[in-house]
């Protein structure tokens, strides 16, 4: 399946079927992070269970410290 | 009559009118780190007419890949970082005022250091303090430029209080032992690069050009070649602590506050978060093990690097061995914690 990841065209496995699936493949274990998906900002709580399908875009912004 | 600022005139979204503005506006750069020595000097340089520069900390070795206003001699002499930046961002400008001050800054120094400021810069290392910063913006309505890179990835938003979703909208909670530059590492180039978004919106709100800035949450990865930007507009919370219609700003309340403590006749300060989590010692052990010696038990890890010693509880509390001084303790806390 390909997804278009903060602007770059990504094959991911079959195995990657849900938003909390993608933060997995690409090891975000950091908890503050916004996700887009097709233009939409999703609740946290929905990760686990929205679908993800071929050609999505996701915007994965992570909250870093450093300065 | 210098022409010092002749292609910033010429330049039409400033002109002179906006040059003009500039010369009578206040901004206060917290930090003086990467971010804090490029911000600083950018508006220094553009004749912002008065910067107020804080920092808690001296100048390192390992500082000087990426702070820009700092010199070898600056290293070799531990001198507090906003003493040496002002002396080289006088000489950068001698026609602006440069403020600077040795200090760790909680809410309290925070609001003191407000008072006549057009716009905070966030060139801070930690979430505390941004926090801090966030609800003094809004008590105050004051802007303020969110901006923080680790490795080679950046992000920055801007905050105008009544407008946009403030920090705490867009955070639910506060990552503790979250990634840092001390852990992971930075590149120049991506510090540039927050630094080039930070101060443009800078220039914009201190021009008084509101309506051209950028309204997005935005963040790159300059080596591995993604970027993004996000409206974040539907994220504003009505019922926000910090920002909504009964905004009581929590982080300002002395309890909300991470605590140090100075424990006497034994050169140890106790730092203490606001948050009452239980800490996953055993992830924190294999970042540290990285850096330095980990020795654990099953109540506590202990971190040594160099000549600093750190003990973590699970209960969140770190005792910094060897020093009396909170301000350096923190300082520590937040460089290999976050």
């Amino acid at each position: 399946m390909n997804l278009l990841v903060n602007g770059k065209r990504i094959q991911v496995p079959a195995t990657v079927k849900t938003i909390t699936d993608v933060k997995n493949h690409f090891n975000i274990t950091n908890p503050v992070v916004i996700v887009e998906h097709n233009g939409e900002i999703l609740d946290k709580a929905k990760h686990p269970e929205k679908e993800v399908a071929d050609g999505d875009k996701i915007e994965l912004v992570q909250f870093v410290g450093g300065g | 009559m210098h022409d010092r600022y002749s292609r910033q005139i010429l330049f039409s979204g400033i002109g002179a009118e906006g040059q003009e503005k500039l010369e009578n506006k206040h901004a206060l750069i917290i930090g003086a780190g990467a971010l804090g020595t490029g911000s600083a000097e950018i508006l220094a340089r553009a004749g912002v007419g008065e910067l107020t520069i804080v920092d808690r900390d001296y100048v390192e070795w390992s500082n000087l890949q990426r702070q820009q206003l700092y010199t070898e001699a600056d290293a070799e002499e531990r001198m507090p970082k906003v003493i040496a930046a002002k002396k080289r961002l006088e000489e950068i400008n001698s026609g602006i005022t440069i403020h600077a001050h040795i200090i760790d800054v909680t809410p309290v120094e925070l609001e003191q250091l407000i008072h006549g400021v057009d716009l905070i810069l966030d060139a801070t290392d930690n979430f505390d303090i941004r926090m801090i910063i966030n609800d003094t913006s809004q008590k105050y309505s004051i802007p303020w430029i969110y901006g923080s890179c680790v490795g080679s990835y950046g992000i920055s938003y801007t905050i105008l209080p009544g407008v946009s979703p403030c920090l705490h909208c867009l955070m639910e909670n506060i990552p503790i032992g979250g990634m840092t530059c001390d852990t992971l590492g930075v590149i120049s180039p991506v510090v540039q690069l927050v630094i080039a978004h930070q101060t443009a919106e800078a220039l914009k709100i201190l021009t008084e050009k509101t309506d051209r800035l950028r309204q997005e949450l935005i963040s790159f990865d300059l080596w591995n070649n993604q970027q993004s930007t996000i409206q974040v507009r539907s994220l504003k919370q009505q019922q926000c602590k910090s920002c909504g219609d009964h905004a009581n700003y929590p982080f300002l309340d002395y309890e909300n506050t991470t605590k140090a403590e100075i424990l006497c006749g034994r050169e140890t300060v106790q730092i203490r978060p606001s948050s009452r989590e239980t800490k996953d010692l055993e992830t924190l052990a294999i970042k540290l093990k990285k850096l330095g010696k980990v020795k654990q038990n099953p109540y506590l890890l202990q971190f040594t690097i160099g000549d600093d010693r750190l003990v973590l509880f699970r209960d969140g509390r770190v005792l910094v061995h060897g020093t009396n001084d909170a301000a350096r303790a923190r300082s520590l806390y937040h460089r290999y914690l976050g």
